[in-house]
């Protein structure tokens, strides 16, 4: 399944500004690409390009060597065959149509029998196998969701868009369908790009991310290494300033989670109902440095360490300590003079439990 | 009532809604759809109609489609007889007349069908035209319906542009509203009055069903 989607278009707009994007993803079954930006980087036209529903005005597609938008030659597949699945931010189901008529939209080749046995298949994987014969309006947020994601999985689609996926669904019900959403994209088997400016929603679908912001891609990587390590400055305000340690929940007890992540035990609050693999973050301004004498290094969510950089951002400083893992404090001037925060420094990285957000990465049933 | 009159004036209407449906949903899909500067040019001449004299534009038809015309000998040759005083040429005539009440009410459902749906068709395979008949056509059905009855009952009470280019012919080109202005200048009140009443009638149907229609969206499908 190693195939490889590379990207370098260019698309201007009348009145607005031009989106540029050129990035080399490779692709495999189940894995989740984040196409990350803030309001007006592009991404949405970036994956209206990928569909086919819009051509470059310069630049190219490619997909696993087929070309499938050359602005130069003016070569374009058509989105019908691309095979590409593209959910919509509000799902745009067939309003006429049963969740049944929906999902076998893309099979009008597939011969009846066979295409009845496929719909029923992917009902089933979906969970909406109750649900074939209610029109769209009498589903629930989470249920059209489901029903709009079987409806592009069933023509088996070499790549799936998916355009801020949970914006459109209420709080609570966003909340639920995170971990939902993951474990659904990485059964499908099929390799996923999702366009969102949701932090949380990048933390808890993707495996690796890109981020888009005005003129282009600024950096490509692995979800918490964008975060933890943002290549420059404008990546870094873009994802914010945010500690995110790859761990795994190791003890939930009275409303707490505790989550190992490498060397480091951070205690946080329980986001419910999930345990596994779980990222948690701590964004930098919420990071307390103190002297590494005084208490012992028992205490919850004390992490002893040495400072290993220091950057000065205006009346803040920006310091990296070693804890086992990395992590980044955000400490005004004064205070880092003051504990005489310089590379080789041994301190204690203190951080309240209410400050440790646990995103957990998949849900306990399902992997 | 004039019996053949009123079979000649649902016989015109039913043929004219016909090709109206026919050319008038591909022309309203362009309209509805299209990023041309033209649109507004096509707009505009599909809303002459409306505003001109039905006299002006039965003149036009009669000069354009004169025998010694290119136009008026394809139509002969087409049909075998000359364009004025037929009811082939009436029905030509209809169908201009008539065209901005279908494509307007046609254009402005179809282009009330959510463009999103008509892209998630497209990724899911299906050709534009497809996506016409299983997406677009089943969610603008009433608007659809509602030009095509408005069309019906705008041609089954022209008047002007049938005496243009029709005449007076009976069983040819003697509509209804034809006979109705031929009972009164012959003072025949009574049979003027029946004809009268009908029309008046089957017009007020008409638009009793047309706003029916509009004020119903999708109402079989999103009820349950």
């Amino acid at each position: 399944m190693g195939r490889t989607l590379s990207l370098d278009v260019e698309r201007r707009f009348a009145a607005g500004p031009v989106v540029r994007a050129r990035v080399e993803l490779p692709l495999q079954g189940g894995l989740v690409t984040v196409l990350f930006g803030p309001s007006g980087s592009g991404k949405t036209t970036v994956l209206r390009l990928l569909a086919g529903l819009d051509r470059p005005d310069a630049g190219e597609i490619r997909m696993a060597g087929e070309t499938w938008a050359d602005a130069a030659t003016g070569a374009f597949v058509p989105p019908q065959r691309r095979g590409v699945g593209l959910l919509f931010q509000d799902h745009a189901l067939f309003p006429h149509l049963t969740v049944a008529g929906n999902v076998a939209f893309g099979l009008s080749a597939t011969p009846r029998a066979e295409r009845a046995a496929r719909v029923r298949e992917v009902a089933q994987r979906m969970g909406i196998a109750e649900l074939l014969d209610r029109r769209p309006a009498a589903l629930s947020g989470g249920q059209r969701q489901r029903a709009a994601l079987a409806r592009a999985l069933a023509p088996r689609p070499r790549l799936l868009l998916l355009d801020e996926p949970l914006s459109a669904l209420d709080a609570p019900t966003r909340e639920r369908l995170r971990g939902e959403l993951r474990a659904l994209l990485e059964s499908s088997g099929v390799p996923a790009i999702v366009v969102t400016h949701d932090r949380t929603e990048a933390l808890a679908l993707g495996d690796r991310m890109v981020v888009l912001a005005q003129g282009g891609v600024r950096q490509v990587g692995p979800v918490h290494e964008v975060f933890s390590a943002p290549a420059d400055v404008e990546v870094a305000r873009i994802v914010g300033t945010e500690n995110v340690l790859p761990g795994r929940i190791a003890a939930r007890e009275g409303g707490l989670a505790t989550v190992l992540a490498g060397a480091v035990v951070l205690v946080g609050v329980d986001p419910g109902g999930l345990e596994g693999e779980a990222y948690a973050c701590v964004r930098a301004e919420d990071v307390v440095l103190e002297d590494a004498a005084p208490h012992g290094s028992s205490a919850q969510n004390r992490l002893p360490g040495v400072v290993v950089a220091r950057l000065e951002e205006g009346p803040l400083v920006r310091v990296a300590v070693d804890c086992g893992a990395r992590l980044v404090a955000l400490v005004t001037r004064r205070s880092a003079d003051a504990l005489a925060l310089v590379p080789g420094r041994a301190v204690v990285a203190r951080v309240k439990a209410p400050s440790v957000r646990i995103v957990p990465r998949a849900p306990a049933a399902g992997g | 009532m004039d019996l053949q009159a009123l079979r000649l004036s649902l016989w015109l209407a039913t043929l004219t809604t016909l090709a109206l449906v026919l050319l008038g949903l591909p022309l309203a899909h362009w309209l509805a759809t299209t990023r041309s500067r033209l649109r507004f040019a096509v707009e505009a001449v599909v809303a002459l109609p409306i505003v001109l004299p039905p006299t002006v534009l039965g003149f036009y038809l009669l000069v354009g489609l004169a025998p010694r015309t290119a136009a008026g000998r394809g139509f002969e040759a087409l049909l075998g007889h000359p364009f004025p005083f037929s009811f082939a040429g009436l029905l030509v005539a209809s169908v201009l007349y008539s065209l901005p009440f279908a494509v307007q009410p046609f254009a402005a459902a179809l282009s009330g069908v959510d463009r999103r749906l008509v892209e998630a068709a497209h990724t899911l395979g299906a050709s534009p035209l497809a996506t016409f008949f299983r997406v677009t056509l089943p969610l603008a059905w009433h608007g659809v319906l509602a030009g095509a009855v408005l069309a019906f009952a705008h041609t089954l009470g022209e008047f002007g542009v049938v005496l243009m280019v029709g005449g007076n012919v009976p069983g040819e080109t003697r509509t209804l509203s034809i006979a109705l202005f031929e009972q009164v200048e012959a003072l025949d009140y009574a049979a003027a009055n029946r004809t009268a009443a009908f029309l008046l009638a089957a017009s007020f149907l008409v638009l009793v069903a047309v706003h029916a229609l509009q004020q119903r969206r999708f109402p079989r499908w999103d009820a349950r």
